[in-house]
């Protein structure tokens, strides 16, 4: 058969024939969406959430099927990148990071009948539900190490935007290196994204220039600790175990652990009991693990460490109890007092003891 | 001292991945082809030249394998552009779209994976003396770029080729008329874009952070095309913007680090572009003959019309 424009337009014609008779076959199974906001390669945030997307797919394989949109901007496009999942028949749309809260309300109200879940937002609808998980409480373990191991007393973060869940985390990480040492302070760099490896890179050996020996990063590669492997000195894995690329630097990791939430909802979904909640898990359920010590941690620290894990699974650690000081020295939390959870949800200030530029 | 030989080192660092991909992309401009593929092309190195140091454990190998597959990728476009008159801007956006999906697709097998950094050559006592580092603590690579600086300008302005390469950008048809091959000559300067770009990449994957993680230029493909502007097609200034870049991307992190806060993030993000549209501004308001643009630049060569 020669090629010509007619044959071409047969076989247009014909193709969407074909697809149409695709979904028949896969009606069966209940379609389940993710919007990405790295590639699933970045090996931290969205390596962490493909996870629990594979983990449905390996509960549910039988009844229901994922699909998946990576490297999805937190402007505008997100909405549209929502919506493709809606018209493609998914039933359920998990939004994966901070920025897409406002693009999902909306696309939810367009699409009454699929069911959302937005992580680490606050807005809810009758078919959105939020969670997130409290990375906060690793970051109190990581600071407890930090605090014991640093030399100079100084320590780095890197951060990616002041968002409420940065914020908890370089406060967590704040306060429990003060315990340790009281002295400690943490100077912070928002490098305005996150994923960009070379200003990661970048970011770190700058904070180490001006005096951290213990790094801990959140943004989502590698690059912090490869830079810190390379120095000799310490930092700590994001979002999944990180020691293969820097065996020596990475005393631990915060490994974010989607898989149990998803299949959960998943299951609602096929059963048909799905309903909005707020969802904020932790130690205790098993959403933020605690990689295995490096070998350079002393057993003293460790014990020390060990112990906030075995405090935030019984419930009788949380590192914010009163008193905290703010950066100007204002008391915001009174002796004796523990934050609200709903409080910690939008907090935007500092504890005393950050350096940070904004 | 220590300070500040630390800081100069993270300048270099940040400087030539976009000076190596600027010097290429400079060389294809002047033969009158505008490629916005960069980002892509320094993708495809980074992969490229991180899977060829993983099979051989060899990082020259992985330059090497890093330009072939910068090259090697710059001419598929060269092919649509050059043989098929295909718009040469919408094809180096497609060009950018295709290197970074195919460095992921090949990425998929390396993600995880790490080599050892690419680092300096010289013994220890220079490269880890705390002064010394300071001009022998760096990567083969960042001599190589500043090496090429030099030999580009060199070619461009000492050399016949560089005479021909010139003439076939700024007017295409005289070129033709007196018997240089302008479609040779492209393709040859697209392939030397491509192989630079693809070294540019191969600092990420094999210097700075030596892993391969998708999309990992994050961008500083964009900000060589923008250099190339800044620069006004001249190697010396591409030198000089290029390290001015570099000391403007460091200063954003050391104004947050320190604690600054005069000036918001996004003005530092947005410096190099701003500085581009400024020097553009300059440039065309002298209307000096050789710091403007190639005048074939982007059209396609058409010597039957």
């Amino acid at each position: 058969m020669t090629i010509s424009r007619r044959n071409l337009l047969k076989g247009a014609a014909a193709a969407p024939l074909a697809s149409m008779a695709l979904p028949a076959f896969a009606q069966d199974k209940i379609k389940i969406g993710f919007i990405f906001l790295g590639p699933v390669g970045d090996y931290g945030w969205t390596w962490a959430h493909n996870k629990g997307r594979e983990a449905v797919e390996a509960a549910l394989g039988d009844k229901v099927e994922t699909i998946y949109t990576e490297n999805v901007a937190e402007d505008a496009s997100a909405e549209a990148a929502i919506r493709d999942l809606c018209n493609a028949g998914c039933k359920l749309v998990f939004t994966t990071s901070y920025g897409y809260m406002d693009q999902t309300i909306k696309v939810a109200a367009e699409f009454p009948d699929v069911k959302f879940e937005h992580c680490t937002g606050f807005k809810r609808a009758d078919n959105v539900s939020t969670y997130n998980s409290k990375f906060h409480e690793g970051r109190a373990v990581l600071g407890t190490i930090a605090g014991k191991m640093s030399k100079s007393g100084t320590l780095g973060y890197l951060g990616s935007f002041k968002v409420p869940e940065v914020v908890l985390g370089v406060n967590a990480f704040a306060l429990a290196a003060q315990k340790q040492n009281p002295a400690a302070t943490v100077k912070l760099v928002m490098i305005d994204s996150w994923f960009d490896p070379p200003k990661e890179a970048a970011a770190t050996e700058t904070l180490v220039n001006l005096g951290c020996d213990v790094v801990t990063t959140h943004t989502d590669s590698p690059a912090a600790l490869q830079i810190l492997e390379q120095k000799g000195l310490f930092g700590f894995g994001q979002g999944a175990d990180m020691s293969t690329f820097a065996p020596t630097a990475h005393l631990t990791a915060i490994e974010d652990i989607w898989g149990p939430y998803y299949v959960a909802r998943a299951q609602a979904i096929v059963d048909g009991t799905w309903a909005s909640a707020d969802t904020w898990d932790g130690m205790k359920e098993g959403t933020v693990v605690i990689s295995p010590y490096n070998a350079a941690i002393p057993a003293d620290v460790a014990a020390l460490a060990d112990g906030v894990q075995a405090g935030y699974k019984d419930g009788t650690y949380d590192i914010f109890t009163g008193p905290i000081f703010d950066q100007d020295g204002v008391e915001r939390v009174k002796a004796g007092e523990v934050m609200a959870l709903a409080d910690l949800a939008v907090i935007d200030w500092f504890v005393k003891g950050v350096e940070s530029a904004s | 001292m220590d300070f500040t030989i630390a800081a100069i080192i993270t300048i270099v660092g940040l400087t030539t991945p976009i000076l190596l991909a600027g010097l290429g992309e400079l060389v294809v401009e002047k033969s009158g082809v505008l490629n916005l593929g960069v980002e892509g092309l320094m993708l495809v190195g980074a992969i490229s030249g991180f899977g060829v140091t993983v099979f051989t454990f060899n990082p020259w190998a992985g330059v090497l394998g890093a330009a072939v597959g910068g090259a090697l990728a710059s001419l598929i476009f060269a092919v649509l552009v050059l043989q098929l008159n295909s718009n040469q801007v919408a094809t180096g956006l497609a060009l950018t779209i295709f290197g970074t999906g195919v460095s992921s697709l090949i990425g998929v097998n390396f993600t995880g994976r790490i080599v050892a950094p690419f680092g300096s050559i010289f013994p220890d006592a220079l490269a880890r003396d705390p002064f010394w580092k300071l001009f022998f603590g760096y990567s083969p690579i960042v001599y190589f770029a500043i090496i090429m600086v030099f030999v580009v300008g060199w070619f461009l302005k000492r050399t016949r080729a560089g005479l021909i390469l010139r003439a076939v950008g700024e007017n295409d048809l005289s070129a033709h008329s007196i018997g240089y091959s302008v479609i040779r000559v492209r393709y040859m300067a697209i392939a030397f874009g491509g192989a630079m770009a693809g070294i540019g990449g191969a600092y990420f994957s094999l210097v700075i952070t030596p892993m391969w993680a998708e999309k990992m230029t994050a961008g500083r493909g964009w900000i060589a095309l923008a250099l190339v502007v800044f620069a006004g097609w001249r190697t010396g200034r591409l030198l000089a913007g290029a390290y001015f870049f570099g000391i403007l991307m460091a200063l954003e992190l050391y104004a947050k680090a320190a604690g600054f806060s005069f000036l918001p993030s996004q003005f530092w993000a947005a410096m190099p572009y701003a500085m581009t549209v400024v020097a553009l501004a300059i440039i065309s308001s002298r209307g000096t003959a050789g710091a403007s643009a190639p005048a074939c630049l982007g059209k396609p060569f058409t010597p039957s019309t």
